[in-house]
Parts: C-alpha cells; structure tokens; sequence
C-alpha cells in the first residue's frame, strides 16, 4: 500500500468536483505526491547520517541533527498532504451516503433509474454544497497551518549550508554541515510555491461556488 | 511486507458497517496505515545504526540498544495496526456463512446476508470489543514498556559489557515523539469510534427489540 490508495479514493471524488476542483486534484497528484515519492524522497535520504560534524564525540550528531530538524521537511510534506488530502473524503462520504439513501428508497418501492443512480454525477447543491465548500475551506486551513509550520520550524524556507551547534555532549560550538543544502533549498520553495497555487486554486473554487449560489438565489427571487 | 492484504480487508469490511464503522476504517486507512507507510517507517529505519554510545567497548552499543528497546516502536505499531484490523475478519467470515448457507439451501434465508441482525450483530458486537480491547493492551504495553510514550534523546547505560555508566544517545527523538504522540491520539479516536458505534447499535436494537415486544402486547 502506498500513496496510490489515496489516489484511488481521491479519484473517486474527481467525478463530483468542480472544474478547478479537478485541476487541483490534477496539481495535487502530479506537482506534489509525485514530486514527493519520484524526487523529494531520495534527496532527504538518509539525512542524519549525512550530516556532518566537525568533532569526533559521540552524540553530538544525533542531538544537533535532532535540535535543527526536529520533524524532518519530507515527514512535514507527508502529513500536509494526508491532511489536505482528507477533507475530500468529506465529499465522498456525502455522496456515498446520498446514493444509499436512494438505494433505499428504491428498494422501498420508489421509481428511481438505478443504471443512472450509479454512474450519473451529482451536482453540487443542497446539502452537497454545503459539505463540498466546507471541506474547500478546511483544505486551505490546513495549507495555510503547514506552511507556517515549515516557515516557523525553519526560520524561512532556506535549507542553510552550515548550523553551528552547542547542544550537550559537543565538547564546544561545532560546525555541522548539511548535506545538498542547494537541492533541498530548491525542492522546499518547489513545493511552496505548489502549496500557493493550491491555495490559489481552493480560494478561486470557493468564490465560484459562492457566487454561483448568489447568482441562483437572485435568479430565483426575480 | 505489503500492506496491500490489509488495504483489501478493510475495504471488504466497509460494506457490512455501519456509518461509524466507514469513518472507524477511513480512520485507520489514512491517519494510521497511511501515515505509518508514507512518514513513520522511515523515522525509525536507520534507528540501530544511528544509535550511538560514547564508547568504543565492542558489544556495548548492541547490549544497551538491546536494554532500552526491547521491542521497537515501529514494530509495535505495526502489530497494533494488524490486531486491531483482525476482529473485521469475524464479520466478514459470517456473511460468507450465511452468504453459503443460502447457497446451500438454495432458498433465500435471511432477509440479506449482509443486514446486521441477529446473530451477525452479536459477531459485529464481539468485533467491536476485540478492537477496543487491543488498542487498550497496546497502549498499555506502549506505556508500560517505555515508561510513558517519552522518547529521551539520552539514556544511561551500565549494562556487561559496557565498563560503567555510558551515555547513549537515541537518533532524532523529536520526530518519534510527534509520530508517537500521533499513533496515541488516532488510538483513542478509534477507540471513541467504537465505544460509539457499540453504544448505537446496543441501543438501536434495544429500542427495536422494545418496540417489537410492546407491539406484540397491544395485539
């Protein structure tokens, strides 16, 4: 099992979507979960063990590498993508939810088409809009939250060459240098700039659907 | 291992539950299965080879890694997760019972093999408390083995053959204090989830049951 799964479950939700909600799911997959197993993972590697110390004392990588990354960038990019990832979910148990309860009432004896309750797509009003626009704004909340996470932890988005570190049992202050400062550095403003456009793209969603219900409650009145 | 087998039970159990039981699995898929493969396996992969002692006593390391870590944390969580999965089989084992018996028999037996009623709810029911049961025993053996769910990033060591009291220093504790921390609180979620899922169906079929023999007397 992998990230695959999600992608499966997310795919189910692509169905329901907007139009810019299918091309966030698009960016998603490819600008980041892709990005992330293809490229990003190989280059946070083994970073502990590259890390490296100006002193023989045993320890003082482990708890230098430990003060300076407290939860490594590629574990922070993990969880904010399960975590942007899940609000979705929302969605696809309304839906789910909504198509049993036809289900029921057709077996109950209601004149419902069951081939078109299966494939047909459903539209976001009602209730639906309600759960869609709230899952849109929790998937912002948690890009938002992750974002100043990464920049809080790591005081900007720069991957520095060297940290000097005085943590016990480093006999003095010691110079530990990182390894492929550039690489990482670029990968973190990558992945950025994608979590911004994401944002973009859930903020624009959210105005669509809200002007589209504006403009279908004021069609109604007049 | 693949984790594939799991994936696939989990879905097959999706379809007898109830709307707690979906949330229960999605819960498990994503914020524990998910999240043990994509971050925590990795956290604790290089954790032997990163744990260092401040000595150069051949076996001392080995001895006290051996001391402070009986059983690794990822390995528990992988137990955990596969225990607490396990219980499904039960429901999933009845249906195919009834679901073979109707075969059988060839005539429809049961209103629908999958409704749960009957004697399935009482093997749902059993599933339930064998879920919550083992997400309290590892919890305890958690807590009980590593004294809290604390990750220190420096443990004293005075075990043969290491010479005296050596300082060890445990590999990126911070990271495995948040995931651990992480692993504790999807734990208790699940097992809020099926307290309530047992607490609603107990009382759904209470009320049933009631109804049914209060309907019967007014007859």
């Amino acid at each position: 099992m992998d990230w695959g799964s999600l992608q499966a479950i997310l795919g189910g939700v692509n169905k329901h979507s907007t139009g810019i909600g299918k091309i966030w799911l698009t960016v998603l997959f490819i600008f980041r979960i892709m990005i992330l197993v293809v490229a990003a993972e190989r280059v946070w590697g083994d970073e502990q063990q590259d890390v490296v110390r100006n002193t023989m004392q045993p320890g003082c990588r482990n708890v230098c590498y430990d003060h300076f990354f407290p939860i490594s960038h590629i574990r922070l990019w993990a969880l904010q993508l399960i975590f942007v990832s899940t609000p979705a979910l929302l969605v696809a148990m309304h839906v789910a939810y909504t198509r049993h309860e036809k289900k029921r009432r057709f077996r109950n004896g209601e004149k419902i088409d069951i081939e078109e309750l299966k494939t047909k797509k459903l539209h976001i009003k009602g209730p639906l809009w309600w759960t869609y626009t709230i899952s849109i704004f929790f998937r912002i909340v948690f890009e938002a939250v992750f974002m100043y996470a990464f920049y809080y932890m790591y005081d900007g988005y720069q991957m520095p060459r060297l940290v000097k570190c005085n943590a016990w049992p480093c006999p003095n202050t010691v110079d530990c240098f990182v390894s492929r400062p550039t690489e990482k550095t670029t990968f973190t403003i990558f992945m950025l700039v994608v979590s911004g456009i994401c944002i973009m793209l859930n903020l624009a969603e959210l105005c669509y659907l809200v002007i589209k219900i504006c403009m279908k409650e004021s069609r109604k009145n007049t | 291992m693949s984790w594939g087998f799991l994936r696939d039970l989990l879905s097959g159990v999706n379809k007898y539950s109830t709307g707690i039981g979906r949330i229960w699995v999605a819960v498990v898929f994503i914020f524990r299965l998910l999240v043990y493969i994509a971050a925590a396996e990795n956290i604790w992969k290089y954790e032997r080879d990163e744990f260092e002692c401040n000595i150069k006593q051949p076996g001392c390391e080995n001895v006290c890694f051996d001391h402070f870590f009986p059983i690794s944390h990822i390995r528990l969580w992988a137990l955990q997760l596969i225990m607490v999965s396990t219980p499904s089989l039960l429901v999933v084992f009845h249906v195919a019972y009834r679901e073979n018996r109707e075969k059988h028999h060839n005539q429809k037996l049961y209103k629908s093999p999958e409704k749960i009623d009957g004697r399935l709810l009482c093997t749902y029911l059993i599933s339930l408390i064998l879920k919550t049961a083992f997400e309290i025993v590892f919890l305890v053996l958690f807590h009980k083995l590593y004294n809290g769910f604390e990750v220190p990033h420096l443990v004293k060591c005075d075990m043969r053959p290491c010479p005296n009291t050596v300082d060890c220093y445990i590999s990126k504790p911070t990271e495995k204090r948040i995931f651990l921390f992480f692993l504790v609180a999807t734990s208790c979620l699940c097992i809020v989830l099926n307290l309530s899922e047992l607490s609603y169906l107990i009382f759904k079929y209470s009320i049933k049951c009631y109804l049914k023999r209060y309907t019967k007397k007014w007859q």
